[in-house]
């Protein structure tokens, strides 16, 4: 593969819930080490992409590329055919997610949260697991809550013992899904902190979504702004926040502007 | 007096054998609730209608009928039993279905972001039943698993009709030998629910011991 090739290939994809279409024949391309940031209403379906990117939601249609390989289809003989749980486990090693609510596993702490996944798909010996942890665990500020359980935690620890947990497997794509949006409002800063320092510190492709106007811009090379399942419009985080050429993105701006979001 | 204390020794042998089964019953009764109500979540169709079938024939008979066609009838086919193993059988096969549904219902009780996160960080389906979704499940399923139990100690009565020496049976033993009904049945009544007490309270502290810590698990 080429440095110049996207390592995210998404091509015309269609996605309903029920008679709801949330995407509408998408296309986008992310190249390698981008960060992204995807922005835009409510049900505008960029959650969705990134659920389907982490195969927690099938495509009804279209095709999706991951680092040059076919995400949700096998290449047999010259067909494509639907990709098998063994094809998906495998493509699933590229890819690590953080959830809006953490989902963090409440019976272990947090060390055995971030170690589990390593030693059981990895085979990772435990002593070499958690010397890994323990440096992520650092990386993010918990390395004295290793023994804590989850219960003891503010919202903002646990977010961060998940980003942890999900950089153990070393994808090579990082999903994060409105991973401040369940936060007080004074535990926000602590978790962007973290992922502004992995933004800068790590080669990784990472897609944020959120409703942090502020956050994106700092974040992301790139910004897309969706609405009704399809990209309205896309640039650099300049061009979007301060000079969107779309009435659409304008209007979702001034809209979030008005309701307190910073800018 | 000397002759009460030999009967009152007969029935403690009785209570042994009440216990006996009760513990071998519940034995069999866990192994088949795990086995059936993981069968019933399984994606695959066949062992969700095997799983399906025992649940509901084995809730849908008599525990006596059962008791006896595992005694008397199975024979006829070349399986002799013992009383003593018909009566385990017989025990952990209908609490075992009973249970079944305890198991499943819990660990579809397991909020679907649990699952999702063991999507997301590539646990095969049984690591994430194993690690993530049963030791929650667990939790969810013991105090129902402590009135199964109960369910199954005061079922074993039902084996003194195959002849096995337990409570019930020892104390119709004390009853014929002496014409005296009040102090055999009361004193049988008693230890029933002392041991159904036992049960309770180790359920309790087990229950305790496994919450420890936990949050989010128990609404």
């Amino acid at each position: 593969m080429s440095a110049s090739a996207p390592i995210i290939k998404i091509d015309d994809i269609s996605k309903s819930f029920g008679s709801f279409k949330v995407l509408d024949g998408l296309s986008m391309q992310v190249m390698p080490g981008e960060k992204l940031a995807l922005i835009g209403p409510s049900g505008s379906g960029k959650t969705t992409i990134l659920r389907i990117l982490m195969t927690l939601e099938r495509i009804d249609g279209g095709h999706i590329q991951i680092d040059g390989e076919q995400l949700y289809h096998m290449e047999r003989n010259g067909q494509l055919l639907a990709a098998d749980e063994r094809h998906l486990t495998r493509m699933r090693q590229k890819i690590g997610m953080v959830f809006q609510l953490f989902n963090l596993f409440p019976h272990k702490c947090v060390m055995d949260n971030v170690t589990l996944a390593p030693m059981l798909t990895k085979g990772t010996p435990r002593a070499a697991a958690e010397k890994r942890a323990m440096e992520l665990l650092e990386m993010v500020g918990m390395a004295d809550k290793a023994k804590s359980m989850p219960a003891q935690l503010s919202g903002g620890q646990k977010q961060r013992v998940a980003i942890a947990r999900a950089l153990a497997l070393s994808p090579k794509i990082m999903l994060f899904d409105e991973v401040t949006s369940a936060l007080d409002p004074e535990l926000v800063e602590e978790v962007m902190n973290v992922m502004r320092k992995l933004a800068a510190e790590t080669d990784m492709t990472m897609l944020l979504v959120t409703h942090e106007m502020g956050f994106a811009h700092d974040f992301a090379d790139r910004v897309l702004f969706f609405d009704r399942g399809r990209i309205v419009e896309e640039g650099k985080p300049d061009e979007i926040f301060r000079n969107p050429k779309q009435e659409r993105t304008q209007g979702f701006l001034k809209k979030i502007i008005a309701a307190g979001h910073r800018v | 007096m000397t002759q009460w204390s030999g009967y009152f020794g007969l029935i403690l042998q009785g209570a042994l054998v009440t216990i006996e089964l009760t513990l071998m019953g519940s034995v069999l009764a866990l192994i088949m609730a795990f086995l059936a109500g993981m069968g019933r979540v399984s994606r695959f169709f066949a062992l969700r209608w095997l799983a399906t079938a025992y649940i509901e024939f084995f809730r849908g008979t008599s525990i006596f009928v059962q008791l006896f066609w595992a005694y008397f009838v199975l024979p006829f086919i070349g399986i002799s039993l013992t009383p003593l193993q018909a009566g385990v059988l017989a025990l952990g096969l209908n609490v075992g279905a009973y249970a079944a549904e305890v198991v499943r219902g819990a660990i579809q009780s397991i909020g679907r972001e649990q699952y999702e996160a063991c999507i997301a960080l590539n646990l095969g389906r049984w690591q994430g039943m194993r690690h993530i979704i049963l030791p929650q499940a667990l939790l969810v399923m013991l105090p129902t698993f402590g009135n199964n139990a109960i369910e199954l100690l005061k079922a074993t009565a039902v084996v003194s009709l195959i002849s096995l020496t337990d409570l019930t049976f020892q104390a119709q033993v004390v009853r014929a030998q002496t014409g005296n009904t009040l102090v055999p049945f009361t004193t049988i009544l008693i230890i029933y629910f002392i041991l159904a007490l036992l049960i309770s309270w180790g359920v309790r502290s087990l229950e305790r011991r496994m919450a420890r810590g936990l949050d989010g698990v128990r609404a």
